[in-house]
């Protein structure tokens, strides 16, 4: 059954995406631990975990359009979840620092010494282990989205409503996490991570493999996907995106449907965010802001929603020039973003990579129906003949 | 009980002295301070007080400073400045300038604390008789703050000649207060204690629980029901105040809604640049009052009403903008609308920054918004209470116009049936364009009252935007009286659950609130019936 589910999964596109994926994950450590310094074809390491941040951005947006292109729930809180994905992993690389921070409190992180707490609050228990901690970075984000969509989608909020509520979600999630009484480190977040399962978090090493887990996991989360959208499951998750009423007087139980795909999506963000704190090497509250999950909805309108490569795609080069341009001109980026905000809603509503679908298969239609005006001459004329 | 003995005697005195001194020469008394030890310096004190001569006041405050000298010559006392190596001496009680002696030539008197104490006590005393109002308003209350059973004898003499009738409830207060730390008689003290529990207030409770020690049992439970009945004031004022301090968080909520009550409510148009609207206003204004500064300043008073107009055409000429320029292609896609807006937004915001930098700019507040004054037991600023009103004034104009204009009327006719108005001739194109501008403009006038109590800077917007979205959403869509219920009960929900959760806490707290609320009512406190809510 797993494999009929790969196998569907595996269309050409997503085979060719994976594969470029694979190869990326192989390719740029090489490049960067095996090929000389003085070599053109150096990829130096910053630029390595740079690539690793955007690849996590990639696997955020992913997730997004799994909801947004095939359900039709526009989040604007899965932001949210990649933060709380990034803060079980950030307590873990916490947990990892022991005696070795500023004040040298073997169990204690350092904001929790400074702020004179004598033990540990008991939500913090168990992160000094690798599998909690990895358990936790899928289990929080979903049970948050369980939550969350089981009261949302059972009242049927949804719509434009469902977008302002989930964005209410992320913003009281940022205020709770800026307290410092929460234990989260308030405002300056949790930071100065020494090592990820003993080895030491900044080596060159260290991060490539990071980077590799990074494209393994946006591949593996890609089949995933691709499996779910491809399966008849998919079929009637499109059918809800599309007609939600007629999908619920057809006896499909709406609200299920509408909760695994949230749920799923959730974890996915965790996952990316879980990803990204060890690479970026800081976690803190600035991630639940609003206007974070909105522009991970401008990376998946850019690619293309829907698509499940557009929005990898769409990360990636919005990303890109977000660093390009925040280093050359910084006046300009935000001008640049709320452009290609209006540009992508007015001009490009299917995306890069829906556009081109539909210029080829809309080629293809055409080719098809020549075919089919020739065939049916062809046919036409041996009846004729007849 | 050095102090204790000094203090009866002083006691005894000030009763015994007052009518016999009064009207003596006070010069004498103040030159025979110079071979006084400081036992009879305090008597000396107390009979200079007893003359009520107004003119001793200035050698006794020199007094106390250590600034009283007597010139060794001939023993009379003056007040000195050093000046150099010189003393310049002035006369004690006319101020007259006497010339100025050598350092040696002049011995200072010498003061300690204990007379120091009588010093300030006779003062007070002597400005309860000043005949400068203030003066004596100052000293009652300062007797307040300060009660002791010395004062009560001036405090008496003073009451029977005061006129005044706030200085005499002052007076009567302070003289209450000092009672009950006096030996009088238990009618006396009952009575002081109604006094103080009609006054009410924080400081009258401290003054009765310190009393609670000290009096006499058959007092205490006179004190005790005082005190709880003057804490169950408190209790109410406070619950005033806090609903004062809702009603205005929400009329702050409501001014930042109401236009998009309009945009998203009527026209169902997720405006997510609503908030850098409110922003626009708020530096119209800061450019108004900026013009006014450096050309008209005595229009200065007069800038926000001039700002009013100016905000509301900037504001709505851009939202008629946003709106031919990206908002009409959207209609029907609400979801994208709300991420095109989202890039105006941005755009906005930086156009903002660019121009008048990332840095908080300065709006003056007019003179009639600045101060407060005292209802009962709460403090009522100014600025807050007239965008309580300014808040309710635009939203009632705004209902008539929905209501009562020919522009409502299409404005309703477009929202219930698009194409049915369109068939009776409406333009619906430009009643869309003006419904958008009309919220845009509301939003702008809120950015003027806002300018008055926030910070202006290029982020003002990005503070109200969700909060905004979360009154309308919870008063219902499409319902101008439901953004007003909204946003009161908002508001003042916010301000009580602040002070057992903190600010930050409370709002959490109201945000969870709304997010259940909606799943209980997708639709809002008030929500729309019948067809137009499938539409």
């Amino acid at each position: 059954m797993i494999t009929r589910f790969v196998l569907r999964a595996l269309d050409g596109k997503i085979v060719v995406a994976i594969g470029i994926l694979l190869a990326i994950a192989l390719l740029v450590p090489a490049l960067n631990l095996l090929v000389p310094l003085e070599s053109a074809f150096h990829v130096p390491t910053y630029a390595v975990s740079l690539l690793g941040k955007y690849l996590c951005y990639a696997l955020l947006a992913l997730a997004l359009d799994l909801v947004w292109g095939y359900c039709g729930i526009l989040s604007l809180g899965h932001g949210a979840f990649f933060a709380l994905g990034g803060y079980a992993m950030g307590m873990y690389l916490m947990r990892q620092i022991g005696s070795r921070g500023v004040y040298g409190d073997p169990v204690l992180p350092d904001f929790m010494v400074f702020l004179n707490w004598r033990e540990l609050p008991w939500f913090w228990y168990g992160f000094d282990m690798f599998p909690f901690a990895m358990l936790m970075v899928l289990v929080v984000p979903g049970l948050l989205a369980f939550l969350f969509g089981w009261f949302a989608f059972r009242s049927r909020v949804n719509g434009v409503y469902l977008s302002i509520i989930t964005q209410a979600m992320t913003y009281a999630l940022m205020l709770a996490f800026f307290r410092n009484d929460m234990g989260f480190g308030g405002n300056n977040g949790l930071t100065d991570y020494k090592e990820i399962l003993g080895f030491p978090v900044q080596a060159a090493g260290t991060r490539n493999v990071l980077f590799a887990m990074s494209a393994m996991m946006l591949a593996l989360c890609l089949l995933l996907a691709s499996g779910i959208v491809r399966s008849k499951f998919g079929k009637v998750l499109v059918g809800v995106r599309d007609a939600e009423s007629r999908v619920r007087f057809l006896g499909f139980r709406v609200e299920n449907i509408k909760l695994f795909t949230f749920v799923v999506s959730a974890m996915m963000a965790g996952i990316a965010g879980a990803l990204f704190v060890p690479q970026v090497g800081i976690i803190n509250p600035g991630e639940f802001a609003p206007a974070n999950s909105i522009e991970v909805v401008v990376w998946t309108a850019v690619g293309g929603r829907g698509t499940l490569i557009g929005p990898i795609i769409g990360a990636v080069l919005v990303n890109a020039g977000k660093s390009y341009f925040t280093g050359a001109f910084p006046e300009f980026w935000l001008y640049a973003l709320g452009g290609l905000f209006i540009a992508v809603t007015l001009f490009l509503p299917k995306g890069i990579v829906g556009t081109i679908q539909q210029g080829w298969s809309g080629r293809k239609a055409m080719k098809a129906a020549e075919d089919a005006e020739k065939g049916r001459d062809a046919d036409v004329l041996p009846q004729a003949a007849e | 009980m050095l102090i204790r003995i000094f203090s009866l005697i002083f006691l005894v005195l000030a009763s015994a002295v007052p009518p016999l001194a009064q009207g003596t020469d006070p010069k004498p008394l103040i030159d025979a301070l110079a071979k006084a030890n400081f036992k009879q310096a305090e008597e000396l004190i107390a009979e200079v007080a007893a003359t009520g001569d107004p003119r001793v006041v200035a050698p006794l405050e020199a007094f106390a400073e250590g600034d009283l000298y007597a010139r060794k010559a001939d023993g009379v006392v003056f007040i000195g400045r050093s000046a150099g190596s010189q003393i310049a001496l002035v006369d004690p009680l006319t101020g007259a300038e006497a010339g100025e002696v050598a350092k040696s030539a002049a011995t200072k008197i010498k003061v300690n604390n204990n007379l120091r104490r009588a010093i300030r006590a006779s003062l007070g005393g002597l400005t309860l008789m000043s005949p400068d109002r203030g003066a004596r308003l100052q000293a009652a209350t300062a007797i307040l703050g300060a009660p002791s059973a010395e004062n009560l004898q001036l405090l008496e003499a003073a009451l029977a000649k005061e006129t005044d009738a706030e200085v005499k409830t002052r007076m009567e207060e302070a003289r209450a207060v000092s009672l009950l730390s006096s030996d009088r008689s238990l009618e006396e003290k009952r009575a002081a204690i109604e006094t103080l529990a009609a006054k009410g207030g924080r400081k009258a409770i401290s003054v009765l629980r310190s009393a609670q020690s000290s009096v006499d049992e058959g007092l205490k439970d006179d004190l005790d029901k005082a005190i709880t009945a003057i804490e169950g004031e408190l209790a109410l004022w406070d619950m005033a105040q806090n609903v004062w301090y809702g009603l205005s968080l929400g009329s702050v909520l409501l001014l930042a809604a109401i236009g998009l009550a309009i945009t998203f409510g009527v026209m169902g148009v997720i405006n997510m640049a609503h908030g850098e609207m409110v922003m626009l206003g708020a530096y119209s204004t800061f450019v108004v009052q900026d013009v006014i500064r450096s050309s008209a300043p005595q229009l200065f008073d007069w800038s926000l009403a001039i700002a009013l107009p100016v905000a509301f055409l900037v504001t709505a000429a851009v939202g008629l903008a946003i709106e031919r320029g990206v908002i009409r292609f959207l209609y029907g896609r609400p979801l994208e609308t709300l991420l095109a807006t989202w890039g105006v937004s941005l755009i906005l915001q930086q156009a903002i920054r660019s121009i008048f930098g990332p840095t908080n700019q300065e709006v003056g507040n007019p003179s009639w918004m600045s101060g407060s004054f005292p209802l009962g037991g709460m403090m009522v600023t100014w600025n807050r209470m007239w965008i309580i009103l300014f808040s309710l004034s635009i939203f009632f104009a705004l209902l008539v116009l929905m209501k009562k204009s020919f522009f409502g009327l299409q404005m309703r006719a477009v929202t219930q049936n698009r194409r049915m108005a369109s068939s009776m001739g409406i333009r619906t194109p430009w009643v869309d364009a003006f419904t958008f501008a009309l919220g845009s403009g509301i939003a702008g006038i809120a950015g003027v009252a806002l300018s008055q109590i926030d910070n202006v800077s290029p982020n003002l917007g990005q503070g109200y935007i969700i909060d905004s979205f979360m009154v309308v959403v919870f008063g219902g869509v499409g319902n101008l009286w439901g953004t007003l219920v909204g946003a009161l009960s908002l508001g003042v929900l916010n301000k009580f659950l602040e002070p057992w959760a903190g600010a930050v806490l409370g709002k959490i707290f109201v945000l969870v609130l709304i997010i259940l609320f909606i799943q209980k009512r997708p639709r809002g406190l008030f929500a729309l019936k019948g067809r137009a809510v499938e539409a």
